[in-house]
């Protein structure tokens, strides 16, 4: 009996999540919509997309910092012994720099990105949502999906790539430092080697789709934040699922967005 | 200035308001009283469309609020001034910008102009002193003002209340209702005022409706009301009273 009853309440728990699920998939994709049908319309918020794209870019800039470093590093000393197996470690520069260049950097930037700026907008937007200034600026005749949804995905779009760019760098310079424990190579050296592995077509798709990964990101925060219910409780869970879905969504679409680029340009 | 007809609104199987229909003349302080969850806000968030009623029809200088379209809206909105519960003042704002976002948004006003309407309704509300502080520095009482400021700062015709003094201690509690009557009757407002302070509803009070259930089961003068023979009303002012010299004597 109990264990009939464990198995209905289950049962129903899961109905729910599914029901959930698909709630939130349609909220996205109207909040997307919605993004592109008002970001075109004046008044441009200028000033407000300009302080998000400063205060996002603030935010992420350590931890980007720190994680692009480590990763580039670990990758260039995992790399080097297979490399040296195969005695081809003269290949290491060129063969980091592409996993960089192509996938690392783009993704965990994303990753990282979602993690910290995701989680910020889902909880601002729901504190706004449940101290009731959302509403305050609806009743003023204030657009407030314009004015704190668009700007902040619009921010969320255009600074990811730029930080991705950084941390490809950055990185590259961590490989250069695991480089240097195995190797005597001048920088110049190691930078011309990666920059002779790495064609222009294995830069440009890395850094178009972060675009779509800050998007996801922005589109998923503010979702999140702006449609918080339960007070405070509803906050925190706003936050804590905004970095789980927005995660999970930037993978996704990385492997849709690998596949499209490997069919439409097969070489690259 | 405000009509409302036989308005309904039920979230899942709990009604709310129940055929509510009542009326506010231009100038009049009318006082909405009622228990908690009655459906007191939800009625003022029905009136500027924070919330879609199921049924009924709401009048605002002969306009139908709900078959106005979001343009129609929010030039209408612009006329209607809504102190929150919480005040509701922009977290990220200072109490300058709190009070300017509504003008630069929605008015062509000098930065004069506004600077000087800023000034002048921070006056009004005995706050000058408080224009660059940020909302997380000020009190309880000091965030109803500044949210009262923000929105007479438009010079609104309807002006709505939701529970001002909630929160407050006694004597910040009256500082809010004679601001709130003094205000009315320099700026010759409409008020619509949702409470459940008697205090409050003795201060501002023209006419007052009591709301049991989403239903109307008063309206008339607060004193008529005070002075009922029904069994609720006399429940309710009994424990209004008790609770008034409770806190007073706390």
């Amino acid at each position: 009996m109990a264990r009939r009853r464990l198995s209905y309440t289950y049962q129903l728990s899961l109905e729910k999540r599914i029901t959930e699920f698909f709630i939130m998939i349609a909220g996205l994709w109207t909040f997307s919509v919605q993004f592109f049908k008002y970001v075109f319309v004046p008044p441009y918020e200028v000033y407000e997309v300009r302080k998000h794209m400063n205060e996002l870019g603030i935010r992420t800039f350590p931890i980007v910092s720190v994680t692009g470093f480590i990763i580039g590093l670990v990758v260039a000393m995992q790399t080097q012994p297979v490399l040296a197996r195969f005695g081809a470690e003269s290949n290491l520069p060129g063969s980091v720099g592409i996993s960089i260049v192509r996938e690392l950097g783009p993704v965990i930037t994303a990753l990282i990105f979602a993690g910290r700026v995701s989680s910020g907008i889902g909880a601002e937007l729901g504190s706004m949502r449940v101290t009731e200034q959302i509403d305050a600026m609806e009743v003023g005749a204030i657009n407030p999906f314009k004015f704190l949804v668009v700007t902040r995905i619009f921010a969320c779009t255009f600074i990811l790539p730029v930080l991705t760019v950084y941390v490809i760098f950055i990185s590259l310079f961590g490989a250069y430092v695991a480089v240097l424990l195995v190797q005597n190579m001048t920088f110049e050296f190691y930078l011309g080697s990666v920059l002779k592995s790495v064609e222009f077509g294995d830069a440009i798709p890395g850094i178009l789709k972060t675009f779509v990964f800050g998007f996801i990101v922005g589109v998923v925060g503010t979702y999140k934040g702006y449609t918080t219910t339960n007070g405070t409780e509803g906050v925190g869970k706003a936050s804590t699922t905004a970095v789980v879905v927005s995660s999970l969504l930037i993978l996704i679409f990385d492997m849709i967005l690998v596949k499209i680029t490997l069919w439409l340009w097969p070489t690259v | 200035m405000l009509r409302i007809q036989n308005l309904s609104k039920r979230f899942n199987s709990k009604v709310v308001l129940d055929d509510v229909s009542f009326e506010a003349k231009d100038g009049e302080n009318l006082v909405i009283l009622g228990r908690s969850g009655t459906g007191k806000s939800v009625l003022l968030k029905c009136i500027v469309r924070l919330l879609e009623p199921d049924s009924g029809q709401i009048f605002i200088e002969n306009k139908n609020v709900l078959s106005l379209n979001i343009k129609e809206l929010n030039e209408l909105r612009k006329q209607i001034g809504f102190l929150f519960q919480s005040a509701a003042l922009y977290d990220s704002m200072s109490v300058r910008h709190n009070l300017e976002f509504p003008l630069v948004r929605n008015f062509e006003f000098t930065p004069k102009e506004r600077e000087e309407k800023i000034v002048s309704v921070l006056e009004k509300v005995s706050l000058l002193e408080a224009i660059d502080k940020m909302p997380s520095e000020l009190s309880g009482g000091m965030r109803k003002r500044v949210g009262l400021a923000r929105a007479i700062i438009t010079e609104p015709k309807l002006m709505l209340y939701d529970e001002p003094t909630t929160g407050l201690d006694p004597i910040t509690s009256k500082e809010i209702s004679m601001l709130i009557l003094e205000l009315q009757k320099s700026l010759k407002m409409t008020s619509v005022v949702v409470t459940h302070d008697l205090l409050c509803a003795e201060i501002i009070a023209d006419r007052a409706i009591m709301l049991n259930e989403g239903k109307i089961i008063f309206d008339g003068s607060l004193e008529d009301m005070t002075s009922s023979n029904d069994e609720f009303l006399i429940q309710f002012f009994k424990h209004e009273i008790l609770n008034k010299s409770e806190t007073t004597n706390v």
